[in-house]
């Protein structure tokens, strides 16, 4: 073990950190004086929105900061050595050795053209560790050990052949194989569905324990941050906004940025705030009122080799959703819940089943009369940077929908457009902007402005807020809740965050391999799970092993 | 999204919002690179030719002066004369009328014919996709000379029909590359949500799928200017281009060849002039894909 250190030096020590980026002639300040320590075989999480300079602070320690970052002051100390300003090839000798990292996207940071085996042997080869017969035996012991199954297999295949988790357990097989010091894990997970995730925070909290490797988790998710960092160090703008052991940052958060973040994660509290339309409305209109009626529902697409059974994305799915109430469907990626939804609103002909909204049978539409149809339900989806035209204003992208119901003036059109950009929220100054010059969260109000212009009777919110930040997708909640109340909408809210989902929906469809396993009020089916996936899946939440905030 | 994305994106935005388009400007002159300045100079100069050929030289270029026969560079011809005692320089600078509207002919003809067959293919799609497409192939398997000069005994000889004849040979390469922009556009979260919001199929494509896609087709065609202008030339070479006595810079070329080993200044002056257009050409469609990438 190289892990040596004596009690009294951290094995990382920030202080005063000062990042900037240079853009052209433009000087960038990212990092403000940050400082923190991470003890031996201590886990500290940074804490942060995108933009706090948490990944920032994180390339830094590693030597890994774009070309155009620079360490203007401070220092970082390795096991009581300055590292803030050694050139790469000095960094060549500890990465991987002492401080390693777990990167966040493990879809494209393995070689797509080398096998799994290749590229764990390679870092041992790098430091001159092993080779030949004792570099395989290495290689197969490490894949084992990140608890891959039949490592033998795993080795000789490539990383198109395994799934997400897979290949994040062989990149942290990568990040343990020389048994360093520092573990960086840059939001190891965000890319993951939750019962994944829980399964690779586990192993990565085994392998601590283990090894007494430190862990610097990065992470936006403050319930992962609670649930497995012994500290936390919360980051906003590139300053510490607090610092201290989890369990008491989140039982009394002394900055108030810190408790608008507790505030904000679904995960972690239950927002006053929102309530859900059954709870408003208990009186209620009649049962009968369903505004979406799926029956039965079946979705396959052919193979593309043939003679093969086709595969079926959906099977046999049916939900009902009342006017005026927002209905869940929840699932991991794969389980066919953006197909439903898809069919739902009229972009894919189900291969069988009834869709009836509003009364409409979508499989007597076709051409002119499926275009009239689009007023009554409208879609808004997961990413608010792909689903805005980025040549178009920001007027001109909600005023497209009235455009092509063209009965309206220019007038009416413009005063309609700009009424209800001021509903959602976006100042009037924004109008003549173009999408990139706005942030995520006004992105996403401006793709729920164009929904809403045509006066819909249901909008589907395709994982609508899981891009963003936890402060700005708890106003767009807020937003949408606003607007259910006012104008009596239907929301089909499409979701792998059962948090968000606990806090919004009436009712709810858990999905698993396109088939339903779980349907019913929310309460009932997060307090009485009708399925063992359906409690799996509760279980992953993160943030659950602090019960009182639960 | 990482912090790096954000910064990004706010440097951007407040560089968009921030400062007037002048100084924007003043700080593009200042960071433009001297080859690429240079370049600009070149074709600035290569077009002045082309509009005000008087401008830039007093001699005729068609008319010989007597006794002035294959002279060497000198103070009062420039780049000498040719065997009819034409000043060189005066026949390179009304040339270049000849090159710049063919080239321009050629790049506008494969521009248009070839971003309207790929836009087709790419938005129709199904079988008159793989029709466009094939024959797209096919075109692409014939060398681009063998195929100019096929076109060309079809039309006969002249400026307009070399142009032409080139133009063709780049229909193909436009076509692929527009095709493929308008199926990456097709396929984007805004097309479908504009279909979504009851968009017709031709105000999606009018709107959306244009714009989006034929920004890089526009940067393609400024690299064909640089290509075209050399293949016209070569043409022109082989006397396939404007007749005799027009100054083309190919058929200059090849005027100049039989008195290589005499007058060397003949085939080379042109030739360089050609050279650098093309690479002037170039540079500046490669500054253009910066930008809009």
């Amino acid at each position: 073990m190289t892990f040596s250190a004596d009690q009294g030096t951290p094995v990382l020590e920030v202080s005063d950190l000062k990042i900037s980026y240079h853009g052209g002639e433009r000087y960038h300040p990212v990092v403000h004086g940050v400082s923190f320590r991470v003890e031996p075989g201590e886990v500290v999480a940074l804490v942060g929105e995108s933009g706090s300079g948490k990944t920032t602070t994180a390339q830094s320690v590693i030597g890994l900061l774009p070309a155009n970052g620079h360490v203007d002051r401070g220092t970082i100390r390795l096991n009581g050595t300055d590292i803030s300003r050694w050139s790469d090839r000095q960094f060549d000798t500890i990465r991987g050795a002492r401080i390693s990292l777990v990167p966040q996207d493990p879809g494209s940071s393995l070689n797509p053209v080398k096998t799994i085996g290749a590229q764990v042997g390679e870092i041992l080869e790098i430091h001159g560790e092993a080779r030949g017969k004792e570099l395989e035996r290495r290689v197969l012991a490490l894949l084992e050990c990140v608890g891959l199954p039949d490592p033998e297999l795993r080795a000789r295949q490539y990383p198109h052949e395994l799934s997400g988790g897979m290949r994040q357990r062989v990149l942290i097989a990568i990040a343990i194989a020389l048994k360093p010091e520092l573990i960086i894990a840059d939001e190891p997970t965000s890319a993951l569905d939750v019962t994944v995730q829980k399964r690779i925070l586990d192993l990565i909290d085994e392998l601590r324990a283990e090894y007494g490797t430190a862990v610097l988790l990065v992470t936006h998710d403050l319930g992962v941050a609670v649930d497995r960092a012994d500290r936390l160090v919360v980051l906003q703008g590139g300053r510490v906004q607090e610092e201290g052991r989890a369990s008491e940052v989140l039982a009394a958060p002394r900055s108030p940025y810190t408790r608008q973040l507790i505030a904000d994660a679904p995960s972690l509290s239950r927002s006053a705030a929102w309530v859900t339309a059954t709870a408003r409305s208990s009186t209620g209109t009649a049962a009968t009122d369903d505004v979406v009626v799926v029956e039965q529902l079946v979705q396959e697409f052919p193979r593309p080799t043939r003679g093969e059974a086709p595969f079926s994305a959906v099977d046999h799915v049916s939900f009902r959703v009342r006017r005026g109430t927002t209905h869940a469907i929840v699932g991991e990626s794969g389980s066919g819940k953006t197909t439903t939804v898809r069919a739902v609103v009229g972009f894919q002909k189900p291969t069988s089943g009834k869709i009836e909204i509003d009364g409409t049978d979508l499989s007597t539409l076709g051409g002119e009369t499926l275009r009239q149809f689009r007023r009554k339900i409208q879609l808004v989806y997961q990413n608010p940077y792909a689903s805005l035209d980025p040549r178009q204003t920001i007027f001109e992208i909600v005023e497209e929908p009235l455009l092509n119901f063209g009965n309206l003036s220019r007038l009416e059109r413009r005063e309609k457009t700009l009424a209800i950009l001021s509903r959602v929220g976006l100042p009037e100054a924004l109008a003549t902007r173009r999408a990139h010059a706005l942030s995520g969260g006004q992105r996403q109000r401006v793709a729920i402005a164009r929904a809403l212009v045509l006066d819909p009777q249901v909008v589907v919110l395709d994982e609508a807020v899981s891009a963003l930040d936890v402060t700005v997708q708890a106003r767009i909640l807020d937003l949408l809740d606003e607007l259910q109340q006012d104008l009596g909408l239907t929301y089909l809210f499409v979701s792998h965050d059962l948090a968000v989902v606990r806090q919004i929906a009436d009712t709810v469809s858990v999905l698993r391999g396109g088939r339903l396993v779980d349907e019913g009020p929310v309460a009932q089916v997060f307090d009485h799970p009708g399925s063992d996936y359906t409690r799996e899946l509760i279980s992953a939440i993160p943030g659950r092993k602090h019960p009182a905030f639960a | 999204m990482t912090t790096l994305d954000t910064i990004r994106s706010e440097i951007g935005a407040d560089g968009r919002a921030g400062s007037s388009r002048r100084a924007r400007l003043a700080r593009l002159a200042r960071r433009l690179p001297p080859g690429l300045a240079l370049s600009w100079l070149i074709l600035a100069t290569v077009f002045l030719w082309a509009i005000a050929p008087a401008l830039f030289t007093s001699y005729n270029p068609v008319e010989g002066v007597g006794g002035a026969q294959l002279k060497r560079p000198d103070a009062l011809h420039l780049l000498g004369t040719d065997a009819l005692g034409r000043d060189l320089y005066a026949r390179i600078v009304y040339g270049a009328v000849h090159s710049l509207t063919g080239a321009f002919v050629a790049v506008g003809l494969g521009l248009i014919v070839g971003t309207t067959l790929g836009v087709i293919a790419g938005s129709v799609g199904r079988r008159l996709d793989d029709a466009i497409m094939r024959i797209v192939d096919v075109l692409l398997s014939i060398p681009p000379l063998l195929l100019s000069l096929s076109i060309i005994i079809l039309l006969g000889f002249g400026t307009v029909n070399a142009a032409i004849a080139v133009g063709l040979t780049s229909v193909a390469g436009f076509a692929r590359l527009a095709r493929s922009e308008v199926v990456r556009v097709r396929r984007s979260d805004y097309v479908e949500a504009a279909f979504g919001s009851g968009g017709t199929f031709r105000a999606v494509l009018w709107r959306h799928v244009l714009p989006n896609s034929l920004t890089s087709v526009i940067a393609i065609a400024a690299l064909h200017f640089g290509s075209a202008v050399l293949q016209i030339s070569t043409l022109g070479f082989l006397g396939y281009g404007a007749p005799p006595p027009t100054p083309e810079w190919g058929l200059l070329i090849a005027e100049g060849r039989n008195y290589i080993s005499t007058a060397w200044w003949l085939t080379t002056a042109p030739g360089f002039v050609v050279v650098l257009v093309v690479l002037a050409a170039n540079r500046v469609s490669q500054s253009f894909g910066k930008v809009t990438s």
